[in-house]
């Protein structure tokens, strides 16, 4: 298994940069603001949340910046790495039709330009945590993992749509939909410590909920999560990793043919 | 041997999701009026070539002539049949198209350079050369969209033929572009063929089939018609026009 991810790496390493460069500055081509996109729009999205939920609905959630950015960030990365990654072969199919090359490089290298983004957006979260008066300590380095396992589910939740995209068109629709149930079902918003043990246990079914979780616990309380918590992000990345390659080696040689 | 095809079938699923979407395909699977049928574009090819050889494809529209070559580049999985091809594929097909229109020239080099399976270290060599052939050292960091059609073409045919590729696999294009550039395209591809590659052409046009091809192949309605030396299967596929005129 090692052997085969280093031959692969050594083989298609530079191929992989390139398709990196190029995903990463098709996204801001031409735009006035480039790169600042990418912040602003979340945090525009923070915004309107923050400004609704505190003076609309009365609310007593300690940090309530923090605990909405914690949310909200790892919510878009979620759902603009899946989106993206959904169209990323038939966006490419062009290059595909003519060129012999692994298809599951342009799935990669689309969420490969999502993470970077997910990082500067990090380094915001962490200048605002700042701000709020959140206090550092060491156990922040702990938040590497939920970052690599949420990657490696929207990965393999990426080759299961990619695939299903190829065949049929309305998927796009459908998994709009979807993003949003998601989206209510995150707790992005709201704090699920008003409800019952059990129904706070249903909530770490949803992967996208208990990678924010994880990151409040480390920030906001500043505690290690509980097995459970680490056993639900690996197991969220596990399923969804193997599930997207049994689609993937399945259906990759007949992509081709659709597009 | 470096081309080596057996019992090569490639089939296409037509009236299947492609055309239906998701709700007519759910919609017809639950009433068991689900049909998908099977289209052979290709169909029981097979063939050996030689280091050297000169291979002309054959056949009306549809013979599945393009698609053949799809399989032998390695861009699609023949669905049944098996096949061996030894040494790096230049191939040819569809020039100038696959590339990012906003990203420059220099950076589409580099990318397509890559999806080609170049090095970095050779590309970095090769990427004056490239430039200077395809005659593009004042549009290197231009917009690819900007670039004329002609252009896009010669930078194309510049990355795959800079290197010398065991086999060169060519789709109705013998040499591109225009005026001096298609000179330089035509002696480059000469040279490269009579380097001792194996070299795959697609041509409608019988005469140049003739004149170049020391092998050749007839396709028709994706069926191996035959398969030989050029002139037989010409002189066969000539006799087969004529007689179709005819009727």
């Amino acid at each position: 298994m090692i052997s085969f991810i280093t031959s692969r790496w050594t083989k298609y390493n530079f191929v992989f940069e390139e398709l990196v460069k190029r995903d990463f500055k098709r996204r801001y081509k031409r735009t006035f603001l480039g790169m600042g996109w990418s912040m602003l729009g979340p945090l525009l999205h923070l915004l309107v949340m923050v400004l609704v939920f505190t003076h609309f609905f009365g609310q007593d959630i300690p940090h309530f910046v923090i605990h909405v950015f914690a949310g909200l960030k790892v919510y878009s990365f979620f759902s603009e790495s899946t989106n993206q990654g959904m169209t990323s072969l038939m966006s490419n199919s062009s290059i595909m039709t003519k060129v012999k090359v692994p298809k599951y490089l342009f799935l990669l290298s689309q969420n490969v330009a999502s993470l970077i983004n997910f990082g500067f957006m990090l380094i915001v979260f962490f200048i605002f945590a700042a701000i709020d008066g959140v206090s550092f300590h060491w156990r922040f380095i702990l938040l590497l993992y939920p970052i690599l396992t949420i990657t490696l589910f929207n990965i393999g939740v990426g080759l299961v749509l990619s695939a299903l995209f190829v065949f049929f068109k309305d998927i796009q629709y459908l998994y709009g939909i979807f993003t949003m149930l998601v989206m209510w079902l995150s707790a992005i918003f709201y704090s699920v410590d008003t409800f019952s043990l059990t129904v706070q246990r249903l909530f770490l079914l949803n992967p996208v909920f208990s990678h924010i979780h994880y990151f409040r616990l480390i920030v906001l309380h500043g505690v290690i999560p509980a097995w459970h918590i680490q056993l639900a992000c690996a197991l969220s990345a596990i399923i969804a990793l193997a599930v997207g390659t049994f689609f993937y080696k399945r259906y990759n040689y007949r992509f081709i043919y659709y597009m | 041997m470096t081309i080596r095809l057996e019992n090569i079938g490639i089939c296409y699923i037509v009236g299947d999701y492609r055309n239906l979407g998701l709700k007519d395909y759910v919609i017809q699977k639950l009433r068991g009026q689900y049909k998908a049928k099977e289209f052979w574009a290709v169909e029981d090819v097979s063939f050996e070539l030689n280091p050297g050889d000169f291979l002309g494809i054959v056949g009306n529209n549809g013979a599945g002539k393009s698609t053949l070559l799809k399989a032998i580049s390695g861009i699609m999985t023949p669905t049944k049949g098996t096949m061996e091809i030894g040494g790096q594929i230049a191939a040819l097909l569809e020039l100038g198209a696959g590339f990012d229109g906003e990203m420059t020239v220099k950076e589409n080099t580099f990318l397509r350079g890559a999806l080609m399976g170049y090095t970095r270290s050779f590309i970095n060599d090769a990427y004056p050369d490239i430039i200077r052939f395809a005659e593009l050292e004042d549009f290197q960091d231009r917009p690819f969209k900007q670039l004329s059609s002609g252009m896009r073409t010669r930078l194309a045919f510049s990355i795959a033929c800079l290197v010398r590729p065991d086999i060169l696999i060519l789709d109705e294009v013998l040499s591109v572009g225009d005026g001096s550039f298609k000179a330089k395209s035509e002696a480059r591809m000469k040279e490269i063929i009579s380097g001792g590659a194996t070299t795959i052409f697609v041509s409608h046009s019988i005469s140049q089939t003739r004149s170049l091809c020391n092998k050749a192949l007839w396709l028709d309605k994706g069926k191996q018609i035959a398969f030989g030396d050029a002139k037989d299967v010409i002189d066969m596929y000539e006799t087969f026009l004529k007689d179709k005129k005819k009727l």
